[in-house]
């Protein structure tokens, strides 16, 4: 191994940031890793733009243009690109949507269910991203090197997967380890 | 939602006269819905019920078929034939013209239920192209001025028999004749010749004479009588495979309508030889058309003592039916000919047992090519050795061609066994350069320039008969991708490899069309190939990826000068995945769009 | 317990009696070696369409439940080649349906998934097709979810063959292929099915669903939680010989 530290980034797309707090449950290893690697954008940084790095997790999957935009900096500056947790391998929750029409999900959701506003209208501000027809896992939109399933993925399954990387070990998880809920 | 009076009385009709038999299911299908326009769920209980099987079996049956619909499809359905050969004489251009003129999508029904166009697999008019079947009846030479003609009668509801006659000519372009096209035999010389000889001697005569399957495999077909002629049943049954599927094969429907007694006097000489008193005709529901004529060939063979009881004064009785398949390829494969026969879905069976022992109705059965079946009444005349030295050592007798495509004579060409492919492309016409040829269909194998000197021949390339020629202006990646579709339509389901495998396969060929492929995927095409040729349940799932395998390996700038870059690319326009969302909001600005290259 | 007066056939090395007329998957369960499977069950006759079983027997690839086992057959099982083609059929039937394990109840419990894992399937891979198959909630005991039908078509046996009902079949062909229901309204609520079927129980997948007895135990407990499924050969003992 290289004497730098590996440098990582993190981020969430279309998923609720569990992942990203199974991660944090690796609890007193976090030390151990603090060691071996150092973050770039990541929630843990407040890092807005990835720059060059070793290693990139991203978790949730693809569900608006923002997600593109965030996932291509990601695949243009990590040499090993990550799908992390559920959402990520195969679109997971988000993607449930996918059977039906997103003009009659936008339109039900923001002017027609009960509840709304007279004059109620699907937002249109610049600043907001589209959504995507449907949601997709990232490795329909992007080149992704490793992944690691689970709804999260437990600590121990990210412990184990990121410690294997760092070592040059092509990941083995093993039964237990291994989940896709 | 009950049925109505007259929809009734036109289903009894139909199930009194199929004997209230659920192995006929096929048939009350098809003449149901001939009767009706279409097969509704209440029909299909009502049928369920008549024949004694579960709903969800005979509901199974009709949602396999691509000819049986079990919704409305309009009066007037017609299905544009589109193999390659058909799409190099401009089938989709003219298609896409009658719906303009119907104000119709392809695969849609007018709203006022009147009229829906879509595609169908081969029809087995390549020689004739572009065709089509309207209401299942096989038309052929389509013209611009042919579509509008038919947009006029369809619009003012004229009924499909009253349409011009010469639409429905089917040519029979017979090219070059050898010993079968051109024998000399009058209905009962071949089969009396067989009675003459004996069961077991003529069973002998067929071994001496080295005569080989023509469906392609080429199982020696003395081997095959003798294992279903020795094997226990109650029945014996010869069933002839004119399920003639594979894209650009059209050499059966010309025995069928030219020779049909040579077919059944060959069905006879089996039935003779295995213990058979029943045969069965399997044709494919694209020959509709030849159903009537065919059953009249049966009458008059009734009737001249050559079918029947007693048949030539011997005591040897044997009769012959015609059932008609409904849009299914996989029913060439036999064991999927038995289960459609039996009334069921064509799914391939698990083999062993095999049909010689196990086949219709569990029975020995066996089951031979239409040209097989017609060879055999040449052996039978002119004995095994005569017809052994016919063709090559290993390859006896003559081969039957269907040649079609970038040639000036297309149609049927037979030749001893061992004619050159060269041979084959002089006699029917060659101008400017040929780039390839396929032979055998989808399912066999593209030959490049340098390997026109191969031999039609079971030691050199088995085949049961195609040959599409291509010239130097075709795109071989659109004849894979043609075939890819061909494929993933005509799978039948059963296994996960090519059920799932063959529709991955036709995406991805559609990625490259579209400029969306990269390296990434031509990996990917060769990977599926590994995967469903060893994993397969059935020869197709096995041979679904040759095409795109020889034309990968023979032709591969054609897919290469389609990358759109060397980096993985997304399969989805990723801006076009952004169109409802701007449609329901309105927007247009630079965010509402999403660059398909990486933003750099 | 070998017992010495059985034939043997060799797989991954290892000499497995054999009873002539067993497949190989039958003698290999019998001597508690796994060969991965989804369509096969001990209970019923083969069908052999998954394909998951494949081996190479004698160096052709076949479906172990339908090849016959013979006296000095040699047979690769586990190894590299053909567990790779085992994870790729398993991405296919992942992609082909809507597999969102963490919302079914089936998870934990789930033959699909459980093979999955052991053949280390990281990923489905391909792009996703999700298909549109609604939900049958009619049935007051039963829940039917196509969204994660495999077409094993062991429902259909079950049903068939042991509930003698006929309550489930395959309709369409090739990709459109789907699991139909025996009415005429095409909802389970209108056939005889019922939560004692055994046809009720089979489904090695998260299709047919008892009501009200969904996440009964926890996580950690569930039978693929507590072993892999290649450590539980035999735990689906055969309750009566195959026909």
């Amino acid at each position: 191994m290289a004497d730098r530290k590996l440098r990582v980034a993190t981020t969430s797309l279309a998923g609720c940031f569990g992942c990203h707090m199974s991660f944090l449950d690796i609890d007193e290893r976090l030390l151990d890793l603090l060691e071996l690697v150092e973050f770039d954008r990541s929630p843990i940084t407040d890092i807005k733009h990835c720059g060059p790095c070793d290693l990139g997790l991203v978790e949730g999957g693809v569900c608006n243009a923002e997600n593109v935009h965030v996932l291509r900096e990601f695949r243009k500056n990590c040499k090993i690109l990550v799908a992390l947790g559920a959402c990520a391998v195969n679109g997971g929750l988000p993607a449930q949507r996918n059977h039906l029409d997103l003009r009659d999900i936008l339109a039900a959701v923001y002017e027609t269910e009960g509840g709304l506003a007279r004059g109620a209208r699907i937002p249109n501000d610049p600043e907001l991203p589209l959504p995507l027809n449907q949601v997709h896992p990232i490795h329909e939109v992007v080149k992704i090197d490793y992944f690691l399933p689970g709804c999260p993925p437990s600590a121990d399954a990210i412990w184990k997967f990121l410690t294997d990387l760092i070592a040059g070990r092509t990941p083995h998880l093993g039964h237990g380890l291994i989940h896709y809920d | 939602m009950p049925a109505t009076m007259t929809t009734t009385s036109a289903l009894q009709s139909v199930l009194a006269r199929q004997g209230h038999d659920g192995t006929r299911l096929m048939q009350i299908l098809r003449e149901t819905q001939e009767a009706l326009g279409w097969l509704s769920p209440p029909v299909l209980t009502e049928i369920a019920r008549d024949i004694g099987w579960p709903r969800a079996r005979v509901e199974s049956t009709a949602g396999f078929y691509s000819f049986f619909h079990t919704r409305p499809l309009g009066r007037y359905r017609v299905l544009w034939s589109d193999n390659i050969t058909d799409r190099m004489l401009g089938n989709i251009d003219l298609m896409q013209a009658m719906c303009e003129k119907l104000w119709l999508e392809p695969g849609r029904v007018s709203e006022d239920g009147l009229v829906s166009v879509d595609t169908t697999s081969c029809t087995g008019m390549c020689d004739q192209g572009p065709a089509l079947l309207v209401n299942y009846r096989a038309v052929t030479r389509m013209t611009p001025r042919r579509v509008e003609a038919m947009v006029d009668l369809i619009r003012a509801e004229t009924p499909v028999a009253a349409w011009p006659a010469e639409w429905f000519a089917v040519e029979d372009n017979i090219r070059r004749k050898d010993i079968l096209l051109g024998n000399a035999l009058v209905p009962g010389e071949a089969l009396a010749a067989a009675l003459e000889r004996g069961a077991a001697a003529m069973l002998d005569e067929i071994k001496r004479s080295g005569l080989r399957g023509r469906g392609g495999a080429g199982f020696g077909t003395g081997l095959k009588w003798e294992a279903c002629r020795d094997a226990m049943g109650e029945a014996h049954y010869v069933i002839c495979n004119a399920d003639e599927g594979e894209p650009g094969t059209f050499k059966d429907r010309v025995l069928l309508t030219r020779y049909a007694d040579l077919v059944f006097e060959g069905m006879t000489i089996a039935g003779h030889v295995v213990g058979a008193k029943k045969g069965l005709l399997y044709l494919r529901g694209e020959y509709r058309y030849l159903l009537e004529p065919l059953e009249s060939v049966l009458a008059a063979r009734r009737a001249a003592g050559l079918l029947g009881g007693n048949i030539l004064g011997q005591p040897f009785d044997f009769d012959i039916e015609v059932h008609l398949g409904a849009g299914a390829y996989i029913c060439g494969e036999e064991s999927a000919l038995i289960e459609s026969l039996e009334g069921k879905p064509g799914r391939p069976r698990i083999r062993p047992p095999f049909p010689v022992t196990h086949g219709y109705l569990g029975q020995p059965t066996t089951v031979n090519n239409v040209e097989t079946l017609a060879a055999a009444c040449l052996v039978a005349k002119h004995g095994g050795e005569w017809y052994s030295k016919v063709g090559t050592t290993k390859s006896a007798g003559s081969k039957i061609l269907s040649v079609s495509g970038d040639v000036e004579r297309p149609g049927i060409y037979e030749y001893p066994f061992g004619v050159t492919v060269q041979q084959v492309l002089n006699d029917a016409g060659i101008e400017g350069c040929t780039q390839a040829v396929q032979v055998s269909g989808p399912s066999g194998v593209t030959l490049g320039q340098n390997e026109l000197e191969r031999r039609i021949a079971f030691e050199d390339i088995p085949t049961a008969g195609a040959l599409m020629v291509f010239d130097c202006t075709r795109d071989m990646f659109e004849v894979a991708r043609n075939f890819a579709h061909f494929f993933a339509h005509e799978s039948c389901g059963f296994c996960t490899p090519c059920r799932v495998g063959t529709t991955v396969v036709a995406r991805l060929m559609d990625k490259l069309a579209t400029g969306h492929g990269s390296p990434y995927d031509i990996d990917e095409m060769f990977k599926m190939h590994r995967l469903m040729q060893g994993a397969s349940h059935c020869g197709l799932g096995n041979s679904a990826c040759n095409p795109m395998f020889d034309t990968l390996n023979k032709f591969r700038p054609a897919y290469e000068r389609r990358l759109k870059s060397l980096d993985y690319e997304p399969a989805f326009d990723l801006d076009a995945a952004l169109s409802q969302a701007r449609q329901m909001t309105g927007r247009d600005d630079a965010a509402a769009h999403l660059a398909n290259v990486e933003e750099s | 317990m070998t017992d010495n007066t059985l034939p043997t056939c060799l797989i991954d090395g290892e000499e497995v009696p054999f009873t002539p007329g067993q497949t190989l998957i039958q003698a290999a369960t019998a001597a508690g070696k796994y060969i991965p499977h989804l369509c096969w069950h001990p209970d019923f006759a083969a069908h052999g369409s998954c394909k998951i079983c494949t081996v190479k027997a004698d160096g052709r690839f076949g479906a172990a439940c339908t090849i016959e086992a013979r006296a000095g057959m040699t047979v690769e099982n586990r190894t590299t080649e053909l567990d790779d083609k085992r994870r790729t059929l398993l991405q296919l039937l992942f992609v082909e349906g809507n597999h969102f394990c963490p919302s079914c109840e089936k998870s934990g419990n789930c033959l699909l998934q459980a093979t999955a894992y052991e053949v280390g399937m990281m990923s489905p891979h391909f792009d996703h097709f999700y298909p549109d198959r609604p939900v049958d909630a009619s049935h007051p005991d039963v829940l039917l979810d196509f969204n994660r039908c495999i077409m094993c078509e062991l429902c259909v046996r079950a049903s068939r063959d042991v509930d003698g009902k006929n309550i489930f079949a395959l309709s369409g062909r090739g990709i459109k292929s789907h699991l139909i229901v025996n009415s005429e309204s095409g909802r389970i609520k209108d056939t005889d099915f019922s939560a004692g079927d055994r046809a009720a129980e089979v489904c090695p997948v998260g299709v047919i669903l008892k009501k009200r007895v969904g996440f009964a135990v926890p996580i950690g407990g569930r039978k693929y939680d507590v072993s892999p499924v290649s450590a539980q050969v035999g735990a689906q003992a055969p309750t009566r010989e195959e026909a």
